[in-house]
């Protein structure tokens, strides 16, 4: 029965059906069934099948985005048991994005926080034109392990490079990582920037942030 | 006859037009607060930043806009006419990285680059105006101090007009920086009343689609249609992403976008030259990128350019761009193709050539190759001619009979130049021979180094060469201010 149900959950995540996978949620919890195995094996199975579909090319940026809010959509439902159980989904780390001072091109931004948030990470967006100051501030707050900066206009790239100086002055890195991404964006100038990543598109970002999370050095032991 | 593509019915405009006026209404424009008092003064609502233009307003400023205008070369010549079904080609800009013709990489774009830019484009005839291309990473001073980067748009500028007579398509990246360029041209024409009477360039200015005239670009347009010089309005709707992912549909907000444009323009200086040009792209659904070489995006560039031209505006579009990485069989293809489809579409400036990798990478031996595409373009909207007074055929005959000596007639020999366009070497046309043949790109780099070796730098005056100087050390010390101040 319950394999059945996880094979829906999937299917609803894949459709991008979010009522769908609301109603699904709902029937899971009134079901009995703990609503982190309900993510972990039915809709988070969804999100990492649509981003194989997309890597492949067989699925495209508005299937992924229905994706991400069908996910969202169940999410939500499931929330509050898990918190009530103390079942915390297990966030993948957190992750400050905003786009460069002066650019208020946010698509890729808006997509990457999307498919990232959807995929378990924590995202606080500080949305568009965003100063190196607030970035250093808002990974202070949050105690961030990501900063990623967009870029569209090859005008604004330099605002990327002054965010990695603002969270360098700091002495918010090596902890904290930080990304860069944009159309302009190449491997090229994150390398000359010291960036810690770069990627083309939202599904390699995920990629990226979880093998960053690998290499983000235990918070613990870099405040001893 | 004049070949010529229409995409759209004149119902089709119809709608188009009574649903861009609709936007304008509902949901509104968001404008910059520069132009709030402006707008207001004019009866027009403005509430949290977004402007409610009615139809009627609108009407009035498309009426008080200029039907054509031209562009001046430096000696004070017409040599670009905005307007009715001219068309003529520029190369694209403005972006960051060039390709190395050695090692095939893109790297950082420096002043070197932007003068073999401007001296082929000076040699060849397809390209009516230089475009500021490139942004020259290594901008330094006489004293080989690094300059700000605030004044990159300015030094481009300033390179373009030391090299190059013609007219120039450029732009700002600030509501500040469009200062110190329009004082650079008015220095380089004889003042600033002699550039309002004899423009030496057109300004580049882009809404934020959708529907968003930022500070940036509000400032722009007031200023320019305050000083009397050209605006160009590059609207940049992509369909799916930042508009409706109908191409009618990412017509209809360009369409907006300009009118709304056109109406802060003519509010601020009315009779002032605007253009109804834009770089529409569809948005790739796999890259999140804006593909300047597909169809699609040629096919948006002339759909909007009609509606243009049904308002009786002049018009630009970006097309003869690639999204190939390299000078090969894809950036050929894309960029001829749209070369003609611009061309057939009547479209009055066509901005794009020499560009790579959707905008992002520019090429001097992938100028060479649009020149020619260029060519053949604007060989096919001369259409096929009838000489007057002249048989098609029967006259050569009676001359000749049957012997087949068309060589030898007068005739070929006085009109072939007129019927045919005869390439430059870079198109391969000849018949295998002993030597191993080269391809188009090996053939581009020997053309660039012919066309670089020919040209000739234009002489300008002392004066003018110490007030550019002035003009940019202003500018610098304003740009190290502003960054102190920020910092």
């Amino acid at each position: 029965m319950s394999d059945e149900l996880f094979g829906a959950m999937l299917q609803s995540i894949v459709d991008g059906a979010p009522d769908k996978a609301k109603e699904l949620a709902q029937e899971a919890l009134a079901s009995g069934i703990d609503p982190l195995e309900a993510v972990n094996r039915g809709f988070a199975v969804g999100i990492k099948f649509a981003g194989d579909q997309f890597g492949c090319g067989e699925m495209f940026l508005p299937d992924l985005l229905a994706c991400a809010e069908a996910m969202k959509a169940a999410i939500k439902v499931l929330e509050p048991e898990m918190l009530k159980r103390g079942s915390e989904r297990e966030s993948l780390g957190k992750i400050v994005l905003g786009t460069a001072r002066g650019d208020i091109h946010d698509i890729g931004k808006n997509l990457v926080a999307t498919i990232l948030s959807a995929s378990g990470f924590q995202i606080f967006d500080l949305g568009t034109s965003v100063t190196p100051e607030q970035f250093v501030a808002k990974a202070q707050e949050v105690d961030a392990d990501i900063v990623g900066v967009s870029a569209l206009l090859t005008t604004t790239m330099a605002g990327q490079k002054a965010v990695i100086e603002a969270l360098d002055r700091n002495g918010l890195r090596p902890r904290v990582k930080a990304i860069i991404g944009g159309a302009a964006v190449t491997s090229k100038w994150a390398a000359e920037i010291g960036a810690d990543g770069y990627s083309r598109n939202a599904i390699d970002a995920l990629e990226l942030a979880k093998s960053l999370m690998g290499k983000v050095i235990d918070k613990g032991t870099a405040s001893a | 006859m004049r070949p010529r593509i229409q995409l759209l019915s004149p119902e089709l405009i119809d709608r188009i037009l009574r649903e861009a006026f609709e936007l304008l209404m509902n949901p509104g424009v968001r404008v910059g607060s520069a132009v709030v008092e402006l707008l207001q003064s004019a009866g027009v609502e403005v509430s949290d930043g977004i402007a409610r233009l009615p139809e009627e307003l609108v009407r009035q400023c498309l009426a008080s806009a200029p039907r054509d205008f031209y562009l001046y070369n430096r000696r004070g010549e017409k040599a670009i006419h905005y307007g009715g079904d001219d068309v003529h080609f520029d190369p694209g800009s403005c972006c960051v990285q060039m390709l190395d013709p050695e090692t095939l990489e893109a790297r950082p774009s420096e002043t070197r680059d932007l003068v073999r830019i401007v001296q082929v484009t000076e040699m060849l005839p397809q390209f009516a105006a230089q475009s500021t291309a490139v942004v020259c990473s290594d901008a330094c001073d006489d004293a080989g101090n690094h300059l700000p980067n605030a004044i990159g748009d300015l030094y481009r500028l300033l390179i373009v007009l030391q090299h190059s007579d013609k007219p120039v398509v450029t732009g700002s990246f600030s509501a500040a920086g469009l200062e110190g360029m329009i004082d650079l041209l008015a220095a380089d024409s004889g003042g600033a009343e002699k550039l309002r009477q004899q423009p030496r360039a057109v300004f580049d200015v882009c809404p934020s689609p959708p529907l968003n005239w930022s500070e940036f670009g509000s400032h722009n347009l007031l200023d320019l249609a305050r000083a009397g010089v050209p605006a160009e309005i590059v609207s940049m709707p992509l369909a799916g992403g930042t508009a409706p992912v109908t191409l009618a549909g990412s017509v209809t907000q360009l369409a907006a976008e300009e009118l709304a444009g056109i109406t802060l323009h003519q509010l601020a200086g009315a009779g002032s030259p605007i253009v109804w040009g834009g770089a529409p792209a569809i948005f790739d659904m796999r890259t999140g990128g804006a593909p300047m070489g597909a169809v699609e995006t040629a096919m948006l560039n002339m759909a909007c350019a009609e509606v243009g031209k049904h308002l009786g505006l002049p018009t630009h579009g970006y097309l003869v761009a690639t999204d190939s990485k390299f000078v090969d069989t894809q950036a050929g293809a894309e960029s001829a193709r749209s070369a003609m489809l611009g061309a057939l579409a009547g479209i009055n400036m066509i901005s794009g050539a020499g560009m790579l990798e959707s905008l992002a990478c520019h090429s001097v031996e992938k100028l060479v190759i649009d020149a020619e595409s260029i060519a053949s373009a604007q060989r096919l909207v001369r259409g096929i001619e009838v000489r007057d007074g002249e048989s098609l055929a029967t006259g050569m005959f009676a001359q000749i009979g049957l012997s087949g000596e068309f060589l030898k007639l007068k005739e070929t020999r006085s009109l072939f130049r007129q019927e045919q366009h005869l390439p430059s070497p870079v198109i391969d046309r000849s018949a295998r021979g002993s030597e191993p043949p080269s391809d188009a790109f090996a053939r581009a780099r020997t053309r660039v180094d012919e066309l670089v070796n020919k040209y000739q730098k234009p002489a300008l005056s002392e004066g003018v060469l110490r007030k550019f100087e002035s003009i940019v050390n202003r500018e610098v010390d304003k740009a190290r201010v502003a960054a102190t101040k920020a910092s």
